[in-house]
């Protein structure tokens, strides 16, 4: 079964675990400026949104890579770059419409959320489950199950 | 280690910054942040110095869990002599810069000297430099971080900076970082301001990369944090309704401090709760209370973020303020609302979304209020002070009207930002100010809880209840319960929370995870991250060390043990209602025997044994 990360912005603090244990993962250290994953504050609005790559199935990175760096891993789904192949030259990261491909300075390889080969830390990290990992097929779920708590059939009968 | 083992020095007489190795021998015995930097600071700085000369220094301290996975470690501490005091200031903030500092390779900026003209500190990884700062000068805190983030052209750079209050000279003015966190007490703004430092800019992109054991702190950080989830304190009060959780239960014991500490109990505690917060208002339908927030790294979340009520009228007429922002915690509606006898929950978090603006901390500034309007109504003060402003307990008008005063330093404002002691002594009515050292008191009677009128009255930065808060064992029963109204063992209690709080301080972590930890909790995730062999017994010991240090400061800084008192109304007004009516704050029963717990002479000096078993100074 395929799944996804499934994001709930609602529940979101803005702790920042995710992008610690993003950058962690994927670069050994404690440092949200290198994290797959972002937290943004709406600071007027009183919003925390986590926000990372989707994933698409007809990846916009994927299409554009000229040397066919970026692979779908087919037991994920996720969209890995492969660091051996990647030129670094960013045409994924203007590609991409929701700006989830980055370019690493540090390497000269972009960067992008690979679900961590299937055990995403940001979900593992989250203490409030803002953000989850979840079938692919059912991300909306908790939200139907939401609503449906609010269809109450019994509240007219007295 | 967890230390990045770098310290940023900056000279602002001269403009120049420079880097050094830190001390790892004093790292090893002060752990870091408030404890690393009070050694600093004892060692470059002379205790008789004026707080606002250019000889004080101003020390930004991170500590070694600061920037990692650890739930809470996000927190550093501003460390400088206090020009409220004139003793050794220490506030400690959340919100995210510490951790974008550390992110950035330093433990810790010392700033000293002072620039001849308006700067700022900005700080990019390994580069640091001040850049003029004679635009953002005159500006509140908010303008200035949208300018700042402006001319930098980069959204994600964290920003600590001062207000007009501190430029204005109040004495209580605070560091403010991320708009509404603060390095609240104790007026370490006004430090701030003296040396023409406006504010510290940093991005980080470095990382903390360097624990000790990755795997081990992976783990044992994990289960730490379900300890947190866990616990009802930090899993569910803190989150769902922040400190505010304690209005009603501190109104109910009879120690929540009443219009200026005459009264225990407040008849509008409910209307300034955390319940009367998630109450849907009458105008819009929108409760106060947006959502809770967390500082970096914060698996508790307790923050508070807020709106005002627009059609309220302090707001009514300034779109500017209608958004949302920091809300209150406990400390701020008391101080704001009960102390002042305001129960007009708009108006606190209008006065606290003021507080935070023009950075001001909104417990000194409330309950310098509450002086002000005791002297009002004794007659001593009158309109023609404040400007026709009626300065009676329970006006909203007037704490707002106060509020916008302070932040600009106008008219009364220059009197408001005094302090309450200096307040009541500048109108010959010094028996008036609820203070001890100078510092105004937060929200607990000690006549309700006992163990509150040592804490105040010994504390080394003046009346705190951050430094031994046994509001957790006498009231909620933390680590274990004891009779509130009783003096017996609180000279251990205090000396205990005192020595414990030194060390958590120090290490990073903020002190509400004690609400579900203890040092046994927080030993291991410290000695993961770091080499030095961190035991629990070991942090305590430190732990116990930097509260010796602190004091040792604060007696050549001219203190003595005459200082550890109480105002005579706490120590001879008993009570009026609720549990602890007729009782006073039995501080002559508790002080004897805190002393000899101390290792302390009977006047409250340490002793050369003392030192020398702590490796103090000499």
């Amino acid at each position: 079964m395929l799944r996804s990360l499934n994001i709930n912005p609602d529940k979101c603090t803005g702790c920042l675990q995710c992008e610690m244990a993003c950058s962690f993962e994927n670069e050994g250290v404690f440092n949200p400026a290198k994290s797959r994953i972002k937290i943004f504050t709406f600071h007027e609005e009183g919003r925390f949104v986590p926000y990372t790559c989707t994933q698409c199935d007809e990846a916009w990175c994927l299409h554009a890579c000229p040397v066919e760096a970026i692979k779908m891993n087919r037991e994920t789904g996720a969209m890995e770059v492969l660091d051996s192949v990647c030129v670094g030259c960013k045409v994924c990261t203007i590609a991409c419409p929701f700006g989830t491909v980055n370019y690493n300075q540090t390497t000269g390889k972009v960067i992008k959320c690979d679900l961590c080969g299937g055990d995403p830390q940001c979900a593992a990290a989250c203490p409030t489950e803002a953000i989850t990992y979840v079938d692919a097929d059912a991300t909306g779920l908790e939200k139907m199950r939401a609503w449906a708590s609010k269809t109450d059939n019994q509240a007219h009968a007295n | 280690m967890s230390w990045t083992r770098k310290i940023l020095r900056v000279n602002l007489a001269e403009g120049s910054v420079s880097e050094e190795p830190l001390n790892m021998e004093w790292a090893d015995q002060y752990i870091g942040q408030r404890g690393l930097a009070t050694r600093y600071f004892v060692e470059e700085t002379n205790p008789k110095c004026d707080p606002l000369g250019s000889d004080n220094k101003l020390i930004f301290a991170t500590g070694p869990l600061t920037g990692t996975m650890a739930s809470t470690g996000g927190r550093y501490s501003v460390i400088t002599k206090s020009p409220l005091t004139g003793a050794i200031a220490c506030s400690n903030s959340g919100g995210f810069i510490g951790a974008e500092l550390k992110s950035a390779g330093w433990d810790m900026v010392i700033c000293e000297g002072r620039s001849p003209s308006p700067v700022m500190l900005h700080i990019v990884d390994d580069r640091a430099e001040l850049l003029p700062a004679d635009d953002i000068w005159g500006k509140s805190v908010w303008d200035a971080d949208k300018i700042i983030h402006q001319k930098l052209n980069d959204p994600q750079i964290r920003i600590a900076a001062i207000g007009r209050s501190a430029e204005a000279g109040c004495l209580y003015a605070a560091v403010i970082n991320d708009l509404h966190r603060a390095a609240g007490r104790s007026g370490v703004g006004t430090v701030m301001a003296s040396k023409n430092l406006k504010a510290m800019a940093v991005r980080g992109t470095l990382g903390v990369g360097n624990v000790r054991d990755p795997k081990q702190f992976m783990q044992v950080t994990a289960e730490q944090k379900q300890v947190l989830a866990e616990n009802a304190v930090t899993g569910q009060g803190l989150p769902a309704m922040g400190t505010q959780v304690l209005m009603n239960v501190i109104n109910e014991i009879g120690a929540l401090p009443t219009n200026n500490m005459r009264e225990v109990q407040f008849e509008d505690a409910n209307k300034i709760s955390a319940e009367a917060m998630a109450e849907p208002r009458e105008s819009d339908g929108k409760p106060n209370l947006t959502t809770n927030a967390a500082c970096f790294g914060c698996t508790i979340a307790c923050g508070r973020i807020s709106t005002i009520d627009q059609a309220h009228f302090t707001v009514e007429n300034k779109p500017e303020y209608w958004g949302n922002s920091g809300g209150l915690e406990y400390e701020a509606a008391w101080a704001l609302g009960a102390d002042t006898g305001v129960g007009d929950l708009d108006a606190l978090t209008y006065a606290n979304f003021v507080c935070n603006e023009d950075g001001f901390d909104p417990i000194s500034f409330g309950a310098t209020v509450a002086a002000a309007m005791e002297l009002f109504e004794e007659g001593v003060i009158s309109t023609e002070q404040t400007d026709g402003m009626e300065l009676r307990f329970g006006s909203a008008e007037a704490l707002a009207w106060c509020a916008e005063k302070v932040a600009t330093g106008e008219g009364f404002g220059t009197d408001l930002g005094l302090g309450s002691k200096r307040l009541c002594e500048k109108y010959g009515r010094p028996e008036l100010s609820m203070t001890v050292k100078g510092q105004e008191f937060p929200a607990y009677d000690p006549r309700g809880v006992q163990g509150m009128g040592l804490t105040y009255a010994t504390s080394n930065r003046g009346a705190c209840h951050l430094r031994s808060y046994t509001v957790a064992s006498e009231v909620l029963g933390i680590p274990e319960k004891t009779d509130p109204l009783s003096v017996d063992g609180k000279a251990g209690l205090v000396k205990a929370f005192q020595d414990a709080t030194a060390a958590v301080d120090s290490t990073g972590l903020c002190v509400f995870t004690t609400f579900a930890w203890s040092l046994d909790n927080i030993a291991p995730q410290v000695d993961a991250a770091c080499e030095g062999g961190w035991t629990a017994e070991k942090l305590l010991e430190a732990g116990e060390r930097i509260w010796n240090l602190e004091r040792d400061y604060n007696m050549r800084a001219g203190l003595t043990g005459a200082d550890d008192n109480l105002p005579k109304r706490l120590l001879k007004d008993a009570a009026k209602t609720g549990p602890a009516e007729g009782k006073v704050a039995g501080l002559d029963k508790m002080l004897p025997e805190y002393y000899q717990l101390r290792g302390w002479t009977a006047d409250g000096q340490l002793t050369d044994e003392t030192r020398s078993k702590f490796g103090l100074p000499a």
